[in-house]
């Protein structure tokens, strides 16, 4: 790989923020036409590293070279003018605007006057789409997109200009498997025309599948690069946490106790129709499906922020109704939603009054809050999940985006519910916390909560559940027990291929 | 139909639907309860309306602007007052002494440059120190309101040009001066907002400033030039209406902020900036001026209208907040 020059070069950048040390002298090189996965724990730095190289922070040392020229990102349209194009890891768009001008914010096509070029705006914006194969048109609003097709439209900003690299900061995190195939052609078609790519994700298949090396960060700092062809999972964990992980398949059954939720018959409108299930106490029950096949909506039905249009449900028995999330919680049941940033934090507070938001009202000493059950409380959650922050008078949006979600589960956690529902419970974090969660998962059941998880990543549900339900389209397709599921099967049973009876 | 449209709609519809329900309602009332025999729909009645609506309604315009852009500007009545004295006293000048009527120009320039200066020192403040703009445009509308009061004391303003007079009293095919002028401010800033790079930036900014920064949009100058039109709109409503008047009162516009504020929230343009429409803040300013016009034609006093007001902002804000919790339910792909 010598004879071609990098398209970029990081050398010893260094970033510190208040009471972090969030790089520390990380060196990354990558070539025209490599894809280069980044990986490394949540916290260990690899979206700062990403922003220092978009212009969005200023490194206190180290050199950025692009086409061997030392270049200063001053801004993230300097760094766009030199050819780096980021697609970030939340969500980066504005939901009042439609998707032709979210693709082109900041460089939207000008005639004379300062005008905008509608016309090559959506013309421009047409042709990206048509390569994307999506189901929405340039005029679409994007509050109206789901988050799936909200995150394609922010990798269709990588096709906008000649980028001399792209960085693609988890970009599957809320993709479908249809749109991962997409996202993997886009990246393929980038890499023929030589741009260098840098690919975040602590999915460990799509490394193996798309990326030529993988370089490690650890605590801000620089671990190695791998060539990908030539590692393994173990050796990249490793790498990443200095242990190996044992992610063989959940086997132990916990004793099982009563019915804890039972739901029969249940229907949403259009959203879901007819799905019944029994979650019993000690019991982990995983609904895999697509994204879409209605899943969440029936979380959202049990956590009372959607109101079921037929059926019923009964929480130890007795058939009762959920008004609101208020009335939920009352009722022993949790939520730990989906989307974390919209749904499950307040990113202006700190740490500590984000994990204990719901239940302030109880930890009240006279008439104030409670500070110091406070901190007992994020303390304990802090060391259980090992949640990454310098405090917990740190606010929450400076966290890295694998120990927000860590705040989140962290809070529901907390409120010790009996019927525990979590949606995409490991979304954007990384293995070692990730089977930390999973551990985490069966040991709550083990005390005797009854837990619902959502997943659409088939090694997680396969991992923690004693009984999977696949759903397809808003309806439940079969139930399986652990013994029965194999992938296969699964894999059919959640794109509507109707099920072999005899199997 | 494309989801969202419906309640896209609805919302830009609604305050249309009220300006026709209150015609309906304070001609039928009227019938009954007004003093004077003269019918409320009466032509004449409503180009005077939309003459009263110009003051206010080009400072929403303006208002509307700054609030996409997710700011707010507190101090537009006090640059509205400063911009009048500069108008009518820079006429009275000696230096001006001898243009004759072409002081009028001159000193509508002034006033003009006014409100553009007052608007910037606003807009830079608020870019380069980051401070909310609710605070910055709050000590603004002290300080400005403090320089009215250096300039004459607690004495009127007052210089009348009879040229002046007639043209703020002229009509131009039917329509009055002040009409006009808000007419062709709402058409020309709803093109700036609506197909200039500029205006669509301001949308994106006040929608999710972080995407915009990440974007590279630099956002500091779109601020200031919002602040520098804002401050223009506010010394354009007032040269148009002390054209007419010739004499201003130290604490003329005081309050105007607020109804601003109320007729672009009326219209249906967001608080917390992104979604907004000019010609929907049109709409709220109509609104207001044919409600207070209405109250009056069947015997309310001042202190009801404002009472009616404050409840129906309320009763909007509900009902637009209804909506979009429907709209979240269904409307999602
Ligand atoms: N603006 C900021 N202010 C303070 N601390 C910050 C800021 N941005 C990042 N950090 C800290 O820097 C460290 C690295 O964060 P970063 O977001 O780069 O992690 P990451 O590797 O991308 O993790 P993840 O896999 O969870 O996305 C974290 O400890 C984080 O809390
Ligand atoms: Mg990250």
């Amino acid at each position: 790989m010598s004879q071609s020059t990098p398209a970029l070069r990081l050398e010893n950048i260094v970033k510190t923020f208040p009471g972090v040390r969030a790089l520390d002298g990380v060196s990354l090189e990558v070539l025209p036409g490599e894809v280069h996965a980044l990986m490394g724990e949540n916290g260990a730095g690899k979206s700062t590293l990403m922003k220092v190289l978009g212009g969005l922070h200023q490194p206190d040392e180290g050199k950025i070279i692009v086409s061997e020229q030392p270049v200063r990102m001053a801004s993230p349209l300097d760094a766009k003018s030199k050819g780096i194009v980021f697609i970030h890891q939340e969500l980066s768009l504005a939901s009042e605007l439609t998707v032709a001008e979210n693709i082109y914010l900041g460089e939207l096509p000008k005639k004379r006057f300062g005008l905008v070029d509608w016309q090559k705006l959506y013309a421009q914006t047409d042709e990206i789409l048509a390569k994307l194969k999506v189901g929405f048109n340039a005029k679409t609003r994007v509050g109206d997109l789901s988050i799936a097709n909200q995150q394609m439209v922010e990798i269709a900003r990588a096709l906008t200009v000649d980028a001399k690299a792209v960085i693609f900061d988890e970009p599957t995190a809320s993709l479908t498997d249809a749109e991962k195939v997409v996202l993997f052609d886009v990246i393929a078609d980038l890499k023929d025309h030589g741009v260098g790519i840098i690919y975040i994700s602590h999915r460990m298949e799509e490394i193996f599948k798309i990326t030529d090396r993988i370089s490690v960060l650890r605590d801000g700092s620089y671990r190695g690069t791998l060539v990908t062809a030539k590692t393994n999972e173990d050796e990249i964990t490793q790498l990443m946490i200095g242990r190996s992980l044992d992610l063989s398949r959940n086997v132990n059954h916990n004793e099982l106790g009563d019915v804890a939720l039972e739901v029969k018959g249940l229907s949403c409108g259009k959203l879901y129709r007819d799905v019944s299930f029994e979650v019993r106490r000690g019991e982990v029950v995983g609904f895999y499906g697509l994204v879409g096949a209605g899943r969440t909506e029936i979380a959202e039905t049990l956590f009372g922020l959607r109101e079921p249009s037929a059926g019923k449900i009964l929480l130890d028995g007795q058939e009762t109704r959920i008004h609101s999330p208020a009335d939920a919680i009352s009722k022993g049941i949790s939520l730990v939603p989906e989307d974390r940033k919209g749904q499950g934090l307040v990113l202006g507070m700190n740490c500590r009054d984000n994990m204990t938001l719901p239940q302030v009202d109880d930890l009240k000493a006279g008439p104030f809050v409670a500070e110091g059950a406070e901190v007992a409380i994020f303390d304990q959650y802090r060391d259980r999940l090992d949640i990454r922050t310098p405090g917990w008078k740190q606010t929450v949006g400076n966290l890295s985006g694998g120990n927000q979600q860590k705040i989140v589960i962290g809070k529901w956690l907390s409120m010790h519910p009996n019927v525990l529902i979590v949606d995409e419970p490991t979304r954007g974090i990384d293995v070692g916390s990730k089977s930390e969660i999973h551990n985490l998962i069966r040991e709550l059941a083990g005390q005797g909560y009854a837990v619902i998880v959502i997943s659409s990543e088939m090694p997680e549900v396969l991992h923690v559940s004693d009984r999977i339900v696949a759903m397809y389209s808003g309806e439940i397709i079969r139930t399986f027990t652990s013994d029965e599921v194999t992938e296969d099967n699964l894999i059919q049973a959640i794109s509507g291929i109707t099920p072999d009876k005899a199997a | 139909m494309e989801p969202g449209t419906l309640s896209t709609f609805l919302k830009r519809g609604a305050i249309w639907g009220f300006i026709v329900l209150q015609l309906v309602f304070f001609s039928i009332a009227g019938k009954y309860l007004s003093l004077s025999d003269t019918a409320f729909m009466d032509l004449d009645n409503m180009l005077l309306l939309l003459k009263q609506s110009a003051p206010i309604g080009i400072i929403a315009v303006g208002m509307t602007v700054i609030m996409i852009n997710g700011n707010i500007d507190l101090s537009v009545g006090a640059i509205f007052a400063l911009a009048a004295v500069v108008m009518l006293d820079s006429m009275t000048w000696p230096v001006f002494a001898g243009l004759g009527d072409w002081v009028i120009p001159v000193a509508w320039a002034l006033a003009l440059l006014t409100g553009i200066v007052l608007g910037a020192i606003n807009g830079l403040i608020v870019w380069k120190t980051g401070v909310d703009a609710f605070i910055v445009t709050l000590g603004a509308m002290l300080g400005y309101r403090g320089l009215v009061f250096m300039y004459n004391g607690e004495q009127p303003t007052s210089h009348l040009n009879w040229t002046l007079v007639d043209f703020a009293e002229a009509q131009f095919l039917g329509l009055p001066t002040a009409a006009w002028f808000l007419l062709g401010t709402v058409a020309v800033v709803w093109f700036i907002m609506n197909r200039t790079v500029h205006g669509r930036n301001a949308y994106a900014i006040g929608d999710n400033r972080e995407a915009a920064v990440n974007a590279g949009i630099r956002v500091g100058p779109h601020f200031l030039m919002n602040f520098m039109l804002i401050g223009f709109l506010a010394a354009l409503s007032a040269v148009v209406f002390y054209s007419e008047s010739g004499s201003v009162n130290p604490n003329d516009g005081q309050l105007y902020e607020l109804w601003a504020i109320t007729a672009v929230v009326l219209g249906g343009t967001k608080l917390t900036g992104g979604s907004g429409s000019i010609i929907s803040t049109l709409g709220g300013v109509i609104a207001i001026q044919l409600l207070r016009k209405g109250l009056g034609h069947i015997g309310a006093d001042t202190e009801t209208v404002n009472l009616v007001i404050g409840l129906i902002l309320i009763a909007v804000l509900f009902l637009d907040r209804q909506l979009n919790l429907k709209g979240k339910q269904e409307l999602r792909v």
